[in-house]
C-alpha cells in the first residue's frame, strides 16, 4: 500500500514541478508548484511524519496564496491575467539544473549511507517537539526572533507611509490621516 | 497509539455531512421566508432539493476563453477539502472518526486552508472581472481570519495537551472548553464563519459583485460549489463539538445523538446569524482581526499555557 502511494505521489510531484515551466499562465504555474509540494507533503505522511506533512500542506498553501498577493503588487501584469513565459535565462538555468542534478545524483550514489539505528519513536510529533524545544530551544528562539525582527524591519523600510505620515511630525494628530477610513481606532 | 482507519465511517461520513448540509440550506431558506414576511411553506423547506434538481437539469453556460481546467479544479476542491477535513471529526464516542490521527487538529486546519486556493481558482478560472474580484476578496479575508482561527485551535490543543481530536474530547469531560475558553469559542465561530465565507463574511460572493466568485457558475458547477460551501459550514460547526462542546458527552441519549444535536445547534446558530449581522467590509475586518482578535487569542493562549504548566501537565 505504502509503495503504491509512493509511486503515485512521486511522479505527481515531479511532473507538476516540470509543468510549472511549461505553462504560460502565472496562476497555473503557481498552483502547479503547490501540487508538487502537496505531493511531497504526502510523502512525509508515508514516512509516518504526519506533523511535518500537515504543516507542509498548511504552509505551502499559505505561501502560494501570499504569492498571489505579491503577483498583484509587483508584476506589470495585474492579476496575472496575461499569458507569459515562465522561463528566462535558459542556457544558464539549464546548466545549473543539470549540474545540480548530477552533483546530487553522485552524492546519493557514492555516499555510504549509515544503517538505521534504534527504532522510530512511538510519537514522532512529540519527539520533533522535544528535539526543537529541548536542548535546541535557544537556537530556535534566537533564529525565530531574528527572523521576526527582519520581517518588521523589511516592512518598515518598504511601507509607503509610516506613523509620521499618519500622525504628523510630532505624532500629535488625534485621528490618523489615512487614505481609507474606518476600522479600529477611528 | 497507532492511527486506525475505521472503515465503516467511510460511507457514513459523506451521507451525514450531506444531510446536515441540506438541513442548513433548508433552514436558511425557511429563515429567509420568515424575514421576507411570508408564511413558511413546504416549498421553502424543500428548497435545497428543488434547487439541486434545477441546477442538475440546467445546461452549463460558459464564458469567453475560460481557464476550464483551473476553474473546474477549483469548484471540485470545495466539497473535497471539506470532506477530507471531516475525516478526523468523531461521529459519536471514541473511535468513530474515520481516522483519529495523532495530528488531527493540524489535519483539519491544513485542509480547510486549501479553500483559499479553491476560491481563488474559481474566481480566476471564469475569466470574468467580477468573479476575479471575488476571488481576491477571499484571499484578503483569509489573511484576516486564518491567524486567529489557527491560534484558537492551537489553544484548544494545548488545553487538551494533544493534537489528537479524541484526546481533546477526553480531556474536557470534567469541564467543556466552551466554559473554560469562552473567548476562544466566540473567535472560533467568527473565524469559522469567515472560513466558510458565510453570513457577514460572504462578500467574496456578495451581491455588490453580482455574485462574486459564483457569478459565472451555472448548472452542475454551481450545484457542486454551493453544496461544497454548505459542507464547509457543516465541517466548521461539527469541529466545534469535539473542540469546545465535549464531543458526544451528555445524559440519556447515545453519543452519536448528542454529536448530531450539538452540531445542528451550532449550525443553526451560524445559519441564523446570517440574517442578523450586516456584511463586513474586508479592510475593516482585516484591521479588527490583526489589532483585536490576534492579541486577544494570544493572551488566551498565554493564560492556558500558565494554567497547563501550573497544574503540572
Amino acid at each position: 500500500m505504502g509503495s503504491a502511494i509512493f509511486f503515485v505521489l512521486a511522479p505527481v510531484a515531479v511532473l507538476a514541478g516540470v509543468l510549472v515551466f511549461r505553462v504560460d499562465s502565472m496562476v497555473r504555474a503557481t498552483f502547479l508548484l503547490l501540487v508538487s509540494f502537496l505531493g511531497v507533503a504526502g510523502l512525509a505522511f508515508l514516512l509516518n511524519s504526519g506533523f511535518v506533512g500537515g504543516i507542509m500542506l498548511l504552509m505551502m498553501t499559505g505561501e502560494m496564496v501570499i504569492m498571489v498577493v505579491f503577483m498583484i503588487m509587483f508584476m506589470m501584469n495585474p492579476g496575472g491575467l496575461m499569458p507569459m513565459k515562465m522561463v528566462h535565462n535558459q542556457r544558464f538555468s539549464a546548466c545549473a539544473a543539470v549540474l545540480t542534478f548530477l552533483g546530487l545524483a553522485i552524492v546519493i550514489l557514492t555516499v555510504r549511507w549509515p544503517a538505521p539505528k534504534g527504532v522510530a519513536p512511538a510519537d514522532v510529533t512529540l519527539s520533533i517537539g522535544e528535539g526543537m524545544m529541548g536542548s535546541k530551544m535557544l537556537v530556535f528562539l534566537t533564529a525565530g526572533v531574528a527572523l521576526l525582527a527582519c520581517m518588521i524591519a523589511a516592512l518598515a523600510l518598504a511601507t509607503h507611509r509610516g506613523r509620521y505620515d499618519r500622525y504628523g511630525d510630532d505624532l500629535d494628530r488625534k485621528t490618523p490621516d489615512d487614505a481609507a477610513r474606518g476600522g479600529v481606532g477611528r | 497509539m497507532p492511527d486506525v482507519t475505521v472503515w465503516w465511517v467511510l460511507p457514513v461520513l459523506p451521507v451525514v455531512a450531506l444531510a446536515l448540509a441540506t438541513f442548513a440550506a433548508s433552514l436558511d431558506a425557511v429563515l429567509g421566508a420568515r424575514v421576507a414576511g411570508r408564511v413558511v411553506a413546504l416549498d421553502d423547506v424543500v428548497t435545497p432539493v428543488r434547487e439541486g434538481v434545477r441546477l442538475l437539469l440546467t445546461q452549463r453556460r460558459t464564458t469567453r476563453r475560460p481557464d476550464s481546467v483551473v476553474w473546474r479544479v477549483g469548484i471540485g476542491m470545495v466539497p473535497v477539502v471539506a470532506l477530507l477535513a471531516a475525516a478526523v471529526i468523531p461521529l459519536g464516542g471514541a473511535g468513530t472518526a474515520l481516522s483519529d490521527l495523532d495530528i488531527g487538529v493540524v489535519w483539519w486546519t491544513a485542509w480547510l486552508a486549501l479553500l483559499w486556493v479553491a476560491l481563488y481558482l474559481v474566481g480566476w478560472g471564469g475569466n470574468s472581472a467580477l468573479s476575479l474580484v471575488g476571488g481576491y476578496r477571499f484571499v484578503a479575508q483569509a489573511l484576516a481570519y486564518e491567524m486567529p482561527l489557527a491560534i484558537t485551535v492551537i489553544t484548544v490543543a494545548l488545553a487538551g495537551e494533544s493534537l489528537r481530536v479524541g484526546a481533546i474530547v477526553e480531556a474536557q469531560q470534567g469541564l467543556w472548553y466552551v466554559v473554560w475558553l469562552p473567548v476562544g469559542f466566540v473567535v472560533y465561530l467568527l473565524t469559522g464563519a469567515a472560513a466558510a465565507f458565510w453570513g457577514p463574511f460572504a462578500t467574496p460572493m456578495g451581491a455588490d459583485l453580482a455574485g462574486g466568485v459564483t457569478v459565472e457558475l451555472s448548472g452542475v458547477d454551481r450545484l457542486v460549489f454551493l453544496a461544497g460551501r454548505y459542507l464547509v459550514l457543516v465541517v466548521v460547526a461539527a469541529f466545534a463539538v469535539p473542540l469546545f462542546l465535549g464531543g458526544g458527552a451528555g445524559p440519556l441519549l447515545p453519543d452519536w445523538a448528542w454529536v448530531l444535536l450539538k452540531t445542528s445547534a451550532v449550525l443553526w446558530l451560524l445559519v441564523w446569524s446570517r440574517r442578523r449581522l450586516a456584511a463586513v467590509r474586508m479592510d475593516r475586518f482585516e484591521e479588527f482581526a490583526w489589532v483585536v482578535l490576534i492579541p486577544v487569542t494570544l493572551v488566551q493562549l498565554f493564560v492556558v499555557c500558565v494554567i497547563v504548566l501550573s497544574t503540572g501537565g
